[in-house]
């Protein structure tokens, strides 16, 4: 007879695998506490477009929802989907990839990002990644089983992680790169020439590139390099992109993977145990926007620009110290003339002035000293976020 | 310079400093193009979107099908000029088409209306017909929905 007496829940922390106990919780979540807990607050903190979804897109979806577009689709998503997304990514970037065997569409970017680090990482092997990066890099690695190693991409070098730096950290353990530019936090761009001197080192040590370009579209006055479109380097890279901050789609959750076949299949492998496929609605309206949604798109992109300006010209005002961003939406200037951390500044600034920015500590160590405001929120509302942060600022600036 | 018009075009109050600091440009700068655009009439004037009808102060609008005979020498403008100055007309468009004018009439009430057109459009010498349609409902206009709930922010004030 088995023994039926349980032993308390609380008392079993082995339930939980030492992967996830390990993870720090994201610096991000920590704040949400707090600012639930405030009245007419201000938010610089968050990390999607104030815009909705353009209308055609969202009435494509409705039109698939009425005539019942409710079944799977196949694992890798319609046909027709994929045979956009490589003929948006050739227009685009100059990358050619089969639609139907170069493709997957994913639930999001965050899948394929989950997917990629699963299909390559071998227990203990390492993943270099910059340092600020988004959030997950980190987290993907290690859920991988894997070990982020992080190179700092540091503000006096345009927060680009420098080829030499990556170097150094390459061990008969390295796996792969990987990258997200345009970057968030910081607004980053990579020029060509500093992409062609890490896509050398991956192809000198054998490296899978994974490159995160969710912001692609997202660029002022200078041009995306897509790390697949640079000589060689797109057999070793798998290329994750998606409608999310283009389209204004970020709800949805429609991302996709562009690489060879040595990579998608078992990409694919993964995604249909566990997604199965990424939500039919979603993947119809995303058809609706890749077919018709460029003028949408460009009309956002001058909207983000002019507001891009606006805040960089505002945060140079108050004499806050910010590196020109020229890519996603996202501003990173340097907090250091208040001495504080950026968690004790983004933590008052919140108490005191009710603006919330997303401490740049939250990003990795090298955010350290900074925060992210994010522009993707209307005019009216960047100027009274910087009236506060002026007063805020000045109150705590040591001369 | 036409980036400058854009943003005017969607908030007219966008002061000199704001826009200087939207297009990366001296406040002095855009200052004098937006004097030199309303000189030129570029900029012929500055409009406020209200929504009358909220305000219970609705006036009554048709559109208005014209048929005209063109003019030798003149063509359509002649006859569309003497219609196009009457204050009831707001807005005057030749079309293609089954007939030639389109015209948006606005009164303060039907009657203005049907006055206007019974003494006013309909002898005009040049004038073959007319059809009026009353609007019943605007949903939008100019670009601008009328009635949108106010759209909530939906969000969350945090995100990675």
């Amino acid at each position: 007879m088995l023994n039926t007496k349980s032993v308390p829940i609380q008392a079993r922390a082995s339930l939980i695998s030492e992967k996830v106990q390990s993870l720090a919780p994201s610096g991000i979540r920590k704040f949400f506490d707090l600012l639930s807990s405030l009245k007419d607050v201000i938010s610089l903190g968050i990390g999607e477009p104030d815009f909705v979804t353009p209308w055609h897109i969202r009435e494509a979806g409705i039109y698939a929802l009425e005539r019942g577009h409710t079944m799977y689709t196949s694992n890798a998503g319609m046909p027709e989907l994929r045979q956009e997304i490589a003929r948006y990514l050739e227009v685009h970037y100059g990358v050619s990839y089969h639609p139907e065997h170069e493709i997957l569409v994913t639930t999001g970017s965050s899948e394929a990002l989950d997917l990629a680090m699963r299909a390559i990482i071998n227990a203990g092997d390492e993943v270099i990644i910059p340092d600020p990066c988004y959030v997950a890099y980190p987290a993907d690695v290690i859920l991988a089983g894997g070990a982020p190693v992080s190179v700092p991409a540091t503000v006096e070098n345009d927060f680009v992680i420098k080829a030499s730096d990556v170097e150094t950290r390459i061990t008969p353990r390295t796996k792969a790169i990987l990258i997200g530019y345009p970057a968030n936090p910081t607004g980053a761009v990579i020029s060509r020439s500093e992409a062609n001197a890490i896509a050398e080192l991956a192809q000198k040590y054998n490296l899978v590139i994974i490159s995160d370009e969710i912001y692609a579209r997202l660029v002022y006055g200078v041009e995306h390099v897509c790390f697949a479109s640079l000589p060689g380097l797109k057999e070793r890279t798998i290329l994750i992109g998606g409608l999310s901050k283009s389209h204004a789609m970020t709800g949805w959750r429609i991302g996709y993977v562009a690489a060879e076949r040595h990579f998608i299949h078992p990409l694919t492998k993964i995604h249909q145990y566990t997604m199965l496929c990424a939500p039919t609605l979603a993947q119809m309206a995303a058809l609706e926007a890749l077919r018709n949604g460029e003028t949408e798109v460009e009309k956002m992109v001058r909207e983000y620009d002019r507001r891009r300006r606006f805040m960089v010209n505002r945060l140079n005002q108050i004499g806050m110290s910010c590196f020109e961003p020229k890519g996603a939406f996202y501003a990173f200037p340097s907090i250091k003339a208040t001495g504080m951390s950026s968690e004790d500044f983004a933590t008052k600034l919140l108490e005191e002035e009710k603006v919330a920015v997303v401490p740049g500590s939250a990003f990795g160590q090298c955010g350290e000293g900074f925060v992210r405001c994010c522009y993707a929120t209307s005019l009216p509302t960047i100027e009274e976020a910087f009236k506060r942060i002026q007063r805020f600022f000045n109150r705590h600036t040591k001369i | 310079m036409k980036e400058i018009f854009e943003i005017l075009e969607q908030n007219a109050r966008a002061t000199p400093e704001q826009i200087a600091a939207m297009v990366n440009m001296p406040a002095a700068e855009v200052e004098k193009i937006i004097n030199q655009a309303e000189k030129n009439a570029i900029i012929l004037k500055y409009k406020t979107v209200i929504n009358w009808d909220e305000l219970g102060e609705g006036d009554v609008w048709a559109l208005i099908e014209v048929r005209i005979a063109p003019q030798r020498g003149a063509g359509f403008d002649a006859i569309a000029e003497r219609i196009y100055r009457f204050p009831q007309v707001h807005s005057a468009y030749l079309v293609s088409g089954a007939y030639d004018l389109a015209l948006l009439v606005r009164g303060k009430n039907m009657q203005e209306i049907s006055t206007f057109v019974t003494e006013k459009l309909a002898p005009l010498e040049g004038v073959q017909s007319t059809v009026t349609h009353f609007l019943l409902k605007r949903y939008k206009e100019n670009g601008e929905i009328f009635r949108i709930a106010k759209e909530t922010n939906k969000r969350l004030p945090v995100t990675p």
